[in-house]
């Protein structure tokens, strides 16, 4: 499973023919992604090792069924990338173009958010689902199959936490860069809830930054709706005010944004933050084998209520129980592709 | 981007605002010639790009051109901040009978603009938002659809009372919606909007905050850029394409990505060490960004010891070690210098370094503790 990107991606590279654009798909394609198509404007009924190029998106959505799309324009042309995906019927657009103004972005954002369109980025290293397939630019091979949801608003940062997990052979389910950016097609709450619905996720790291307040409203959030285990790490303690660190979106302004402010958002709804990269992984490997503990006391008590995989897992055990209790308990427990065929057949249980 | 008020206001007027009379002055003398040709009494505003001017005495009223000379030859040199004024604003000075604020800024997690008015302006709003935050009227527009005339007739009638300030107050808002989005601004501040005796709504202040990036479609505003002496270094690295902020520590840091370069500060004070600089280089693997890295942390005369940190995905390591083994040729460093590589071509980048005698580590934390050791200050 794990979220935005599995195995029925088929991608399409837009700028397939520029320096980035040729370098990342060939990479991706020997990742194992279905790299369908590439779109450069003008060199289309070209290729790229086997890869058909088309003049436009909507024309390679057309030949090649193409569902991602993988944005590796210049800035200056992103904002048109984009918008051109959307209208060709794409689903989910990974924009790595940095540098995309912040007030084309509103735009974005609220056009995408109309046609029910999922963007990631701009200014973002991709997403991965280990194993499976990846879209962007993160080096495939420090990733590890396995339950492990990443979520982070930087690149580098995230493969150095990554490159820790597995090294202590924790897999991820999958790692999502949604961007430096103050204006960003999905944020933390998106992301927080794909993977508390995702049944190969056990566990959430959560890698925030300086400036604005997402790492606030995931905190909200996380208190509401996320049952698994959340691990955190705030980037930027020694950060000063009013300087922009890099990202367009690190900067503490008005005096808030700071990293403190985040770290006491996250540990007040009994998310551990890690005091250094590396320690994000003890954290992560504590909850699991939490988790594990709980999930092997409880086997036995066939409680409807907890996340989906523990009533896939104890399902042997529990299965007669939960079929005379609750089936509607047991279809909100299970996950979308499921649940349409498990609330079918128990209706059909039912006539 | 921050840019002056001087240049702020005439953006304001390609718009539509009005703004008082006035110009630039870099000395006393123009300063005084500028209050002469006006004519009538002037204010003489420090030009700086900090907030609290006015309390710090950068601005002053100023009833005859000898008296704008002394104040302009006063403020000129002054110390607001930290920041040195080299010039100053020559405006006709307006009486006021009502101060109001006006301002936009992106709502980041509305993801819109949002604009904000307050019947009480001229103060700081910051101040008024903690303190009275029902105060400050808002209003989230849409971005695809822009401003509506009833939105920023609802907003003026929100802080006025008389229909005819309230009419011309909705324009200069339409107006200042106009200027937020075309001119790719992050913030656009009037405060404060006065109200004259005569009736007239005028922007007393202007102030405005590009988005670095948008800069690409607005040629002319590069020009607008005021580097101040203590940020030369960030403005030679961002020419350079490396993003740079000095601080005020011991060990000089360059790390590939933001998020890493922040957390590797971090991660330098979690180990009783001070860091100097926040350093990204960027993707690309270019010897040259190094180079030009290692020559701006090199300038600053506090630094004892300096670390990289390089995770390599798109920036090749073996990149980074020519570029290392380049500069310290270049420079002969007198402080020590230690080296993280790890991701893509990590060996070959090793083994560039070992050839070359540089330090080496293997991981994050190591780079880290091993730069505090040899910068001896822990």
């Amino acid at each position: 499973m794990g979220i935005f990107v599995d195995k029925k991606t088929r991608v399409v590279v837009q700028g397939i023919t520029g320096r980035d654009g040729s370098f990342h798909a060939r990479q991706m394609k020997e990742y194992g992604t279905a790299v369908v198509a590439g779109v450069t404007p003008g060199k289309g009924g070209t290729g790229l090792e086997g890869i058909p190029i088309f003049n436009s998106v909507a024309e390679a959505v057309e030949k090649t069924r193409a569902n991602t799309s993988v944005i590796y324009v210049p800035a200056s042309a992103a904002v048109d990338a984009i918008y051109e995906a959307a209208d060709a019927g794409i689903q989910v657009i990974v924009c790595i173009s940095e540098g995309v103004p912040a007030n084309d972005m509103l735009k974005v954002y609220n056009y995408l958010k109309i046609k029910g369109v999922r963007l990631i980025g701009p200014n973002c290293p991709g997403v991965i689902t280990p194993g499976v397939t990846k879209a962007g630019i993160m080096p495939g091979q420090i990733h590890k199959k396995g339950s492990v949801g990443v979520v982070s608003r930087s690149g580098t940062l995230t493969y150095e936490i990554v490159y820790n997990l597995t090294a202590k052979k924790i897999g991820q389910s999958t790692c999502i860069g949604i961007g430096g950016d103050p204006i960003i097609g999905t944020n933390f709450i998106d992301c927080l809830k794909e993977f508390q619905d995702d049944p190969q996720t056990e566990a959430i790291v959560v890698i925030g930054e300086i400036g604005g307040s997402d790492e606030e409203e995931a905190a909200a959030f996380i208190k509401k709706y996320v049952t698994k285990p959340v691990v955190g790490f705030i980037a930027g303690l020694t950060a000063p005010a009013d300087k922009r660190m890099g990202h367009a979106g690190a900067i503490i302004s008005g005096g808030t944004g700071t990293a403190p402010e985040k770290i006491k958002a996250f540990e007040a709804v009994g998310v551990p933050v890690a005091q250094t990269p590396a320690q994000v992984a003890d954290l992560v490997e504590k909850k699991l084998a939490a988790l594990y503990k709980k999930k092997a006391a409880k086997k036995v008590i066939a409680k409807p209520k907890p996340a989906a995989k523990k009533s896939v897992k104890a399902k042997s055990i529990i299965k007669k129980a939960v079929r005379k209790a609750a089936p509607a308990k047991k279809t909100r427990a299970a996950k979308p592709a499921k649940v349409k065929n498990s609330k079918l057949k128990a209706r059909s249980k039912k006539k | 981007m921050k840019i002056h008020e001087y240049q702020a206001r005439e953006i304001f007027a390609s718009f539509g605002i009005p703004v008082p009379k006035g110009k630039i002055a870099f000395s006393a003398d123009e300063a005084r010639n500028l209050a002469a040709e006006i004519g009538r009494p002037v204010m003489v505003k420090a030009q700086v790009h900090v907030g609290g001017r006015g309390k710090a005495g950068g601005i002053k009223y100023c009833a005859t051109p000898d008296e704008a000379y002394r104040n302009a030859e006063n403020i000129i040199g002054m110390n607001i901040k930290g920041l040195i004024v080299r010039k100053v604003l020559v405006t006709e000075a307006t009486e006021i009978s009502h101060e109001a604020y006006v301002g936009i800024i992106v709502d980041r997690s509305a993801k819109k603009p949002v604009i904000m008015v307050s019947a009480e302006g001229g103060i700081d709003i910051e101040e008024v938002a903690a303190k009275t935050p029902e105060k400050i009227h808002k209003l989230h527009v849409d971005p695809i659809l822009g401003i509506k005339s009833y939105q920023a007739r609802q907003l003026a009638y929100r802080i006025y009372s008389d229909p005819e300030t309230a009419k011309q107050a909705a324009g200069i808002i339409m107006k200042l919606y106009r200027c937020f989005m075309e001119a790719d601004a992050s913030l656009v501040e009037i405060n404060p909007l006065v109200t004259t005796p005569s009736g007239n709504v005028v922007a007393l202040d202007a102030k405005v905050n590009l988005d670095d990036n948008g800069l690409y479609r607005h040629p002319d505003f590069e020009k607008l850029r005021d580097v101040a002496p203590q940020e030369e270094s960030e403005n030679e690295a961002r020419e350079a394409g490396l993003s740079f902020v000095g601080l005020s520590g011991n060990i000089g840091c360059v790390v590939n990505g933001a998020g890493l370069a922040m957390a590797t500060m971090d991660l330098v004070k979690h180990y009783g060490g001070e860091p100097a600089n926040f350093l990204d280089i960027g993707g690309s693997s270019n010897p040259d960004k190094v180079v030009t890295a290692m020559r701006i942390i090199l300038r600053d005369p506090n630094v004892k010891a300096i670390l990289f940190n390089i995770f390599g995905g798109i920036t090749r390591c073996d990149d980074v070690a020519h570029g290392i083994v380049k500069a310290v040729s270049e420079f002969r460093p007198s402080v020590p210098i230690v080296v993280r590589l790890t991701g893509t071509n990590e060996a070959e980048g090793r083994a560039i370094l070992a050839k070359a005698q540089i330090q080496s580590a293997e991981t994050m934390v190591e780079v880290v503790t091993k730069a505090i050791a040899l910068a001896g200050v822990a």
